[in-house]
């Protein structure tokens, strides 16, 4: 049980399923069988990941940032979503979206560096991701102000850490969410780290009380329970699609790996502030929990592993096999319309590649020359 | 025709758009019951309400971030900056954003935003009220940055910004909201001449003085002043600061040999050093001397009492039409 009164919790670290009169009703249907889905889910997505930074590692990805320990926060708030739903993500979110059904060679293909993006966000409801930290916020906070216009019943949902809390934007977000009751779910993950920077240098209350100082009514979940946290992002929907307005969701978890494979978290943070979150890890609590049930079946397991090997092959084979883009493509989708000043150094680029008639040659380092 | 004020022409401009699309939608402060500082968007709200005319809170970064978000939607938003010195909170949004989203979603995701930005100084306003920040976002691919001169292609343009799929910020001359001209509603912006071509103002063979905004009038005054000593000035007004229609500047400056460029901003770094290397670029045996920029100082703007020395005015124009010809003038005797 957790010591921490406010936390939402369900499952215990040890994988014992606590009541929670408030929160049960809002994940009663999910029985064995789901429960076996999102634990496939969690195990699928750490398998991303792993691959990706190994992926990385052998120099085929620029850069990956890591999602470690953040499963539950991911799966539990991305499969409570409707597929009307809009998502406005950080760069974290590979969870969320494999949960909203993006191609996984496309997930990877910002970070090979082929594409500025990997989709179409309307294939999948979902913005690709930002990088600026924060900006998402008021993208979806916009996005909601439309749905409200629309007169539709979807709801923006918009993730972001800790840090990017400290963000005007952030603020600004929620300033304008709540003036206008727009239906959009504010998901912060609270994975203790801005980088180098802990969450204590970025806020001196718990984060989720920051919500309330803009009149938006918050949660704080234990991010690492992914019943809690499913349970908690129903609410928070339910709400904005009935008119409620904005919720603001903190989702406590941990960033157990790096901020980016580029970065060296022993140079800044406790060996045994990692050890004791391991010890909630969110796979292995609802390892124990199926466990306890006696759902974790030699048959559960195998398709679990199969599946997430299955999918670490598909994103290896899809990553490596991607197509560098043509040179000419630089210039493409700067603008809709036609732009004389891009028009001229386009043509004047084409003519210089075409100078070395050797298409290959000239986008080779050396040139032709 | 009608004559009509700038300020009315846009507001008149903003309401054809209103009532074309009901996907246009206005947002920034104080435009709704107010009708805007400047009251350009006077009765709009009345008229279409509070959702398609939004008061916002005082916060510029969210009220362009919120767009992104409702041109995700579908929408069209037309944001109104109230004062030139009030971007910058918003810059991030409209540079990393607004600029970028169609690139970043390779097309997928348009961003069809009007940014309306009252720039420019000339009306005795304190700091941050007078600036003319608008090299910034030239600098800056996938936006569109335009300035009209005269209350026909106020109504015009804002209404070509609308209708473009790209992000466009239009500047509007602020001391010029109260100058009248004739106005034609009837026109169609989609046959009308095109937002991102230049106009020749004033026909002339001796000079080619190029502005753009508030400077326009300036010019045209110094052209009628040059006039009476026998120098024919040629005026164009760029009209779109970003891309350049270099084509027409480049035509009239074959014809000349001399190029003047005047604009309000401080001068390092300013859109004349663009147009100036451009048209050196492309006309170089054409000229008969260098270029010249006649431009603000490379100072904050300065308090109001002391503004009439930094705008570039008739007689600081006239300098620089007499250093372009070799007359005599301020700078005689320098060199380099």
């Amino acid at each position: 049980m957790s010591t921490d009164r406010n936390l939402i919790q369900l499952v215990t670290p040890a994988g014992e399923r606590i009541s929670h009169p408030e929160f049960d009703p809002w994940v009663k249907d999910i029985g064995d069988e789901q429960l076996c889905s999102l634990y496939e889910d969690l195990t699928v997505i750490r398998r991303i990941d792993v691959e990706a930074t190994a992926l990385q590692r052998q120099g085929e990805l620029g850069l990956w940032p890591p999602l470690l320990g953040q499963e539950a926060a991911q799966v539990g708030s991305g499969r409570a979503l409707r597929d009307d739903d809009f998502v406005f993500s950080s760069y974290r979110e590979n969870g969320v979206a494999y949960c909203r059904g993006v191609d996984l060679t496309d997930i990877t293909r910002v970070w090979r560096g082929t594409a500025s993006s990997g989709w179409d966000p309307y294939s999948v409801n979902m913005a690709t991701p930002q990088i600026i930290i924060g900006a998402q916020t008021l993208h979806a906070t916009g996005y909601a102000m439309g749905i409200q216009n629309d007169g539709a019943d979807s709801v923006a949902v918009t993730y972001f850490g800790d840090g990017a809390t400290s963000e005007g934007d952030v603020n600004e977000a929620m300033v304008f969410a709540a003036s206008f009751q727009a239906p959009v779910v504010f998901f912060c993950s609270n994975n203790h780290w801005a980088i180098s920077e802990p969450v204590r240098l970025q806020s001196h209350i718990q984060i989720a009380d920051r919500a309330t100082g803009f009149g938006i009514p918050s949660l704080r979940v234990d991010g690492n329970d992914v019943l809690a946290v499913m349970a908690a992002t129903r609410v928070a929907l339910d709400r904005a699609r009935h008119g409620g307005g904005p919720t603001f969701i903190e989702a406590v978890t941990y960033r157990m790996g790096p901020h980016t494979t580029a970065d060296d978290p022993t140079r800044y943070r406790d060996a045994n502030e990692l050890e004791d979150w391991a010890a909630k890890d969110p796979i292995l609590r609802i390892k124990a929990l199926l466990e306890r049930k006696g759902l974790l079946t030699d048959q559960v397991q195998q398709h679990v592993h199969d599946k997430a090997e299955s999918v670490a092959r598909e994103i290896r084979s899809g990553c490596i096999g991607m197509p560098d883009p043509e040179p000419m493509d630089i210039f493409k989708h700067v603008y809709s319309e036609p732009n004389s000043w891009l028009d001229r150094q386009q043509d004047h680029y084409a003519r210089y590649l075409a100078s070395f008639g050797d298409p290959a040659g000239a986008t080779s380092e050396e040139g032709a020359r | 025709m009608t004559q009509m004020t700038f300020a009315r022409a846009i507001n008149s401009g903003l309401r054809k758009s209103l009532e074309n699309d009901p996907k246009v939608i206005l947002m920034g402060e104080d435009i709704g019951t107010l009708g805007g500082v400047f009251r350009v968007t006077d009765g709009l709200q009345k008229d279409f309400g509070t959702h398609r005319v939004v008061d916002t809170p005082l916060a510029e970064s969210a009220i362009m971030g919120t767009a992104v978000g409702l041109a995700y939607r579908g929408y069209r938003p037309v944001v109104e900056i109230q004062f030139d010195g009030f971007i910058y909170p918003a810059f991030d949004q409209i540079v990393s954003q607004v600029a970028k989203l169609h690139y970043r979603t390779q097309g997928a995701v348009k961003m069809p935003i009007t940014i309306r930005v009252p720039f420019g100084g000339g009306i005795g306003s304190p700091e941050h009220h007078s600036e003319s920040p608008e090299a910034y976002f030239t600098h800056t691919s996938g936006l569109r940055v335009v300035s009209v001169s005269n209350p026909q292609d106020a109504h015009t343009v804002i209404q070509q910004a609308i209708l473009s799929d790209d992000p466009v910020l239009y500047f509007e001359p602020k001391r010029r909201y109260h100058d009248k001209g004739e106005v034609d509603e009837g026109i169609d912006p989609r046959t009308a001449l095109p937002m991102d071509s230049a106009r020749v103002v004033t026909e002339g063979t001796d000079v080619t003085l190029v502005a753009y905004g508030p400077l326009v009038k300036t010019a045209k005054d110094a052209a009628t002043a040059a006039a009476d000593e026998g120098i024919s000035i040629e005026v164009i007004d760029l009209r779109s600061l970003a891309p350049v229609d270099y084509a027409t500047v480049e035509a009239s400056v074959r014809k000349t040999g001399r190029l003047v460029v005047t604009h309000e901003a401080g001068q390092s770094g300013g859109l004349g050093a663009e147009v100036a290397a451009s048209i050196t670029e492309r006309c170089f045996y054409h000229l008969e001397t260098a270029p010249v920029r006649i431009t603000g100082f490379d100072i904050p703007y300065p308090y109001s009492k002391l503004e009439m020395h930094h705008l570039p005015g008739l007689d600081r124009i006239l300098d620089g039409v007499d250093r372009a010809l070799g007359r005599p003038n301020s700078l005689s005797g320098l060199e380099g």
